[in-house]
């Protein structure tokens, strides 16, 4: 018999001949070849557009995290004295960076200029509003469960009526993000699978119109393993270039969207702006292409191929 | 080379196709297989080339019994046996060079044996000029000599042939057989399908012939 040498830099040019031979088959059928790009772009770059965007809505709040802060609506039977102290005492909390005290009256007067029911709040027998401490807490507790027992713990005292979480919405905004984002990797695995179907739906296409090709091939002594191989290189030549076309979607996509983005930031005087990971998904974009390519090559090779032997 | 014990093949539809045949061909013997149609000659050949398996009996080519032989090892044996089609069974989309190379390029020799050995193997069968053009811009004697090339390429001990000469005429028939028997000359033991009894009764060859699977005659 007459093995095959196993000789390196032979074996690997054979497959580098292997690999340009399936980049001109799709060469030469550049219609049908763009399309199934065209498809495996569009279904890689909308989960990655999606995450990029949210990535930028986290970015946005997180710039919000000052805002937050704690509104303790004391009693109405607590002195000035009494509640003048406690807003010192509690500066001195570890998960409290800031505190500022509000009179009942200083409540009523910022009352009055917002609402201008000014002649109305004068014929009230007393001052109904109670005088509030505002807390900022620590930058480093403002996870949803550190805010919690924060909350819980000043809500406690005993000069505190209420206490009230200001800028709930953002911690509200967090928890959508998290959702947002459990949905966006659903989204993934559901586009990735897609892909993994058009690859293999395609390789099957190609393996039917080559059927006799691959008799006569077989029958001149072609392994299974030397019949697999172009197959698999355009599966992975798919992969690349869908990557390629999905990175390249993206950038248009939301180089669109960067100006009216700009434009809104500068109507709330931010800084804003879109940012996105582009050379880290250049690889990451075709890197995925490749692997999901390949991977649905191989399946479908495996159960396309054997099936066809010479006769 | 070709050992036949108590062959029988019977297809999926319980046609039988060969019956009890049993015969031997020597190594470097060059022999005819005859007999009219549907007496089972491709069934035959197939079994040899392993592409079709026998239902009872033995098959042993080139020392190995072919019943035993697990699937895998079929391409590395099927490397030992050059196979000649009536319809050439070309690669329309390759060149002349490419279609002879494949057996080469299968077996992973390195580029410069493949050139040296396509363009002898071309060089044999009178097509070195031809090595570029495409099978369809050829004559179908020119095929017919593209895939005894091919064939021949990586010089396998046997050679088997369905109908060569099946579209060709008498004077192109002639030539491929001498082509034919160019190789057995120089050891390649060959063994040929063939309808076209006018020309092997000019030649000195033995004749196997089949009638309804069964073995007829020996001459
Ligand atoms: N795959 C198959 N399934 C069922 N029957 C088959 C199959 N292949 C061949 N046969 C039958 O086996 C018999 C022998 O066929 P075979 O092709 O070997 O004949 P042949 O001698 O080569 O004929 P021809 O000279 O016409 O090529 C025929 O009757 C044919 O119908
Ligand atoms: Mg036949």
């Amino acid at each position: 018999m007459n093995f095959p040498k196993l000789n390196l830099a032979n074996y690997l040019l054979r497959h580098l001949q292997v690999m340009l031979f399936s980049l001109g088959q799709l060469w030469r059928q550049p219609l049908s070849s763009m399309m199934t790009i065209i498809v495996i772009g569009i279904a890689l770059a909308l989960p990655a557009g999606l995450y990029v965007l949210l990535d930028n809505v986290k970015q946005v709040s997180d710039q919000w995290d000052d805002a937050t802060q704690i509104s303790l609506f004391l009693q109405q039977d607590v002195s000035p004295e009494r509640a003048t102290k406690l807003t010192s005492q509690l500066k001195q909390w570890p998960q409290i960076t800031n505190t500022h005290y509000q009179s009942s009256n200083q409540s009523l007067e910022e009352f009055r200029q917002l609402s201008g029911l000014g002649t109305l709040l004068d014929s009230l027998p007393s001052n109904p509003l109670p005088a509030i401490i505002i807390i900022q807490p620590n930058e480093n507790d403002l996870r949803p469960d550190a805010i919690g027992s924060l909350l819980a713990r000043v809500e406690a005292l005993p000069e505190v009526e209420q206490a009230q979480l200001d800028m709930e919405w953002l911690l509200r905004l967090r928890s959508i993000n998290k959702t947002v984002e459990r949905g966006i990797s659903i989204l993934g695995l559901l586009l990735s699978l897609s892909v993994l179907l058009i690859i293999g739906n395609t390789i099957r296409l190609a393996i039917l119109s080559r059927q006799s090709e691959i008799r006569v091939i077989k029958l001149v002594g072609a392994t299974n393993a030397f019949v697999r191989r172009p197959f698999l290189y355009t599966g992975f030549w798919y992969g690349i270039l869908g990557g390629l076309m999905a990175w390249l979607t993206l950038t248009l996509s939301l180089s669109l969207i960067n100006s009216p983005v700009n434009e809104l930031a500068k109507l709330y005087s931010s800084q804003f702006t879109l940012h996105w990971l582009s050379a880290l998904l250049l690889v990451l974009l075709p890197a995925t292409g490749l692997v999901l390519g390949v991977l649905g090559a191989w399946i479908s090779v495996g159960r396309h191929l054997s099936s066809i032997e010479p006769s | 080379m070709i050992f036949f014990t108590d062959v029988y093949k019977r297809y999926s539809n319980r046609f039988e196709a060969l019956s009890g045949l049993s015969f031997h061909i020597n190594k470097g013997e060059m022999a005819f297989l005859t007999g009219h149609s549907g007496a089972g000659k491709s069934t035959l050949l197939k079994l040899i080339a392993l592409i079709e398996r026998s239902s009872h009996g033995q098959v042993l080519v080139n020392n190995q019994n072919l019943t035993r032989l697990p699937k895998r090892k079929i391409p590395y044996y099927r490397r030992q046996i050059g196979i000649v089609f009536q319809d050439h069974n070309l690669l329309h989309d390759r060149t002349v060079f490419d279609n002879v190379a494949l057996p080469l390029i299968i077996a992973g020799e390195n580029h410069r044996e493949i050139g040296r050995r396509v363009r002898a193997s071309l060089d044999k069968v009178g097509l070195l000029g031809k090595e570029r053009s495409l099978p369809i811009a050829l004559s179908g004697g020119e095929q017919q000599r593209v895939g005894i090339a091919r064939a021949v390429v990586n010089r396998p001990p046997i050679l088997l042939a369905d109908e060569p000469t099946g579209n060709l005429d008498p004077e192109l028939s002639r030539d491929i057989m001498s082509l034919f028997e160019q190789f057995n000359q120089v050891g390649t033991t060959v063994f040929i399908a063939t309808h076209d009894l006018d020309l092997i009764n000019t030649l000195p060859h033995r004749q196997i012939t089949l009638d309804s699977g069964r073995l007829a005659e020996q001459r």
